[in-house]
């Protein structure tokens, strides 16, 4: 067979599929939107994720560590300490608070005044607060500049408050893995609808497929039509999942920068890039295949002209 | 062309359908085979096509034990043999000359060289202008000449039909057969499953009988 026949004849067989499934629009368009629906769901899971992940990204200023400094200290060694850790890569600024400015906003804002008084000197030591550059400001980031300036001579104590840095990051996890156990969950399914579509297909054209065999057809020439039907549910249900994602993207994105700009941010809601949107296509499209496949390959092997 | 040799035939259901069946048919001949209903004529044409084994013996078709063939090679198997079916076995949802075209597009063949050959079966059969029809807008006579045209397409060294007249008149059987003979004529063996005698008596070709699964007279 010359590659031109074997193209013409994969073209026809391509645009026959597409007919049938043409002929029969509303059970059509009832399989796509099921593969539509389940591939929305974990995509637009992903967008709320990365949305979120874009969102918190400069979160990081509030991530300051105060670094007590030992009260033996010369003044003049804080400056020092002050310089050597900005000049850190993962240190973005530092900032020194004098044992003076210290007692003076703790008199202010604490209430204790007269009791500090009653004090021969001041109690509390220098401090320098300390913030991480972007690069280093994830959990394991802070817990190695924590411990490096706790090494340091004259460092008191380091405190961070990384608990609830910990915990968002822990949270993003979570819901990563849920984008990914519900895309693995769906995907299934898109399969297994594709799967038993094609299987009920093949039944009500068991008496063609026998013909077909008849005269000659190999499982793979028989199968052929199935697989490709496969392919246009898939890509249907892709486009559909596509529009899906970016009508939610579209009903969500006023009410979501509203909310930002509440809290004085410029936060812009991003929906499915076009690049993600092909790779969703190509992956709607691939189990389209894969559950035309497996059925076709076991249904039409069952079938034997009697 | 096709020698049966002890043939025996016992399906999973224990109907014993051939009971050491010998015959053999050659090349360039044409053969009816006879008999009763359940006399076996089935079966035999099935082992001939493949659509069935043999529990014992061997079926050779063109000098080849059909024992050796596997699974994967059936379909080239087939592609030899022009099958006739009593009813017809059409694909009611596309024309004429797709069906007839069937054989060769699973062949590969090019669209060219289809379109050529397609014409020139149904020319054969007497339904040149019929290409665009569809098969339930024939008669049941030219749905079973359109099964004819399909069977000969692929320009197969044997031909084979079980019961092609069944469901016709008798003027149209008899064209039906004198399609078949003239097939026959330009060298391709034929054989035909009928338990139409009167038919063939007018026809006069040789007669394979058949009863309870095994050739009463050859």
């Amino acid at each position: 067979m010359s590659v031109q026949t074997w193209l013409a004849r994969h073209a026809q067989t391509l645009l026959g599929s597409l007919g049938r499934l043409v002929q029969q629009p509303v059970a059509s368009l009832m399989t796509m939107a099921v593969i539509a629906i389940a591939l929305a769901l974990p995509l637009f899971l992903n967008v709320f994720l990365q949305n979120t992940l874009a969102a918190t990204a400069n979160w990081n200023q509030t991530f300051d560590l105060s670094v007590y400094l030992d009260k033996k200290a010369a003044p003049s060694h804080t400056q020092v300490l002050a310089k050597q850790l900005h000049a850190r890569a993962d240190v973005a600024a530092v900032r020194v608070i004098t044992a003076d400015e210290a007692l003076t906003q703790f008199r202010a804002a604490s209430g204790f005044g007269n009791a500090l008084d009653a004090l021969d000197d001041n109690p509390l030591p220098d401090t320098l607060v300390v913030t991480p550059a972007v690069a280093a400001s994830t959990p394991e980031g802070l817990e190695t500049l924590k411990s490096a300036i706790a090494a340091l001579p004259d460092v008191q104590t380091v405190q961070v408050d990384t608990e609830w840095v910990k915990r968002l990051h822990a949270l993003m996890d979570i819901l990563r893995r849920v984008v990914w156990l519900t895309g693995a969950g769906l995907g299934l399914g898109v399969i297994l609808v594709v799967g038993n579509t094609i299987r009920l297909d093949i039944l009500n054209r068991r008496a063609e497929v026998e013909v077909m065999k008849l005269v000659g057809a190999t499982d793979g020439f028989a199968r052929r039509p199935f697989l490709y039907s496969g392919i246009w549910y898939g890509l249907g249900g892709g486009i559909g999942a596509w529009i899906l994602v970016a009508v939610a993207v579209g009903l969500l994105s006023k009410p979501v920068e509203r909310l930002a700009r509440l809290y004085g941010s410029e936060f812009h809601l991003r929906g499915l890039g076009f690049g993600s949107g092909i790779l969703v296509l190509g992956v709607a499209i691939g189990l389209g295949w894969l559950g035309s496949w497996l059925a076709a390959t076991r249904h039409i092997r069952a079938i034997e002209p009697t | 062309m096709i020698r049966f040799d002890q043939v025996h035939k016992r399906y999973t259901n224990g109907r014993e359908a051939l009971a050491g069946v010998s015959f053999v048919i050659d090349d360039g001949e044409m053969a009816f085979l006879t008999g009763h209903s359940g006399a076996g004529k089935s079966s035999v044409l099935k082992l001939i096509a493949l659509i069935e084994r043999p529990s014992r013996g061997q079926v050779f078709v063109g000098n080849q034990n059909t024992g050796g063939i596997h699974a994967r090679g059936i379909p080239q198997f087939r592609r030899q043999i022009g099958v006739v079916f009593q009813d017809h076995k059409l694909l009611h949802d596309r024309p004429v000359a797709d069906n007839v075209a069937l054989p060769l597009v699973i062949a590969g063949t090019p669209k060219r060289e289809i379109d050529k050959r397609v014409r020139a079966a149904l020319d054969q059969v007497g339904l040149l202008g019929k290409e665009k029809s569809r098969p339930l807008e024939l008669s049941a006579g030219e749905q079973q000449r359109v099964g004819i045209a399909r069977a000969i397409v692929g320009k197969p060294k044997l031909l084979i039909a079980d019961e092609p007249t069944g469901n016709l008149d008798p003027d149209l059987a008899l064209d039906i057969m004198q399609l078949f003979k003239r097939f026959n004529e330009v060298g391709v063996t034929v054989v035909i499953a009928t338990h139409d005698v009167h038919l063939i008596d007018r026809l006069g070709a040789r007669r394979i009988v058949m009863g309870e699964g095994r050739v009463t007279a050859a």
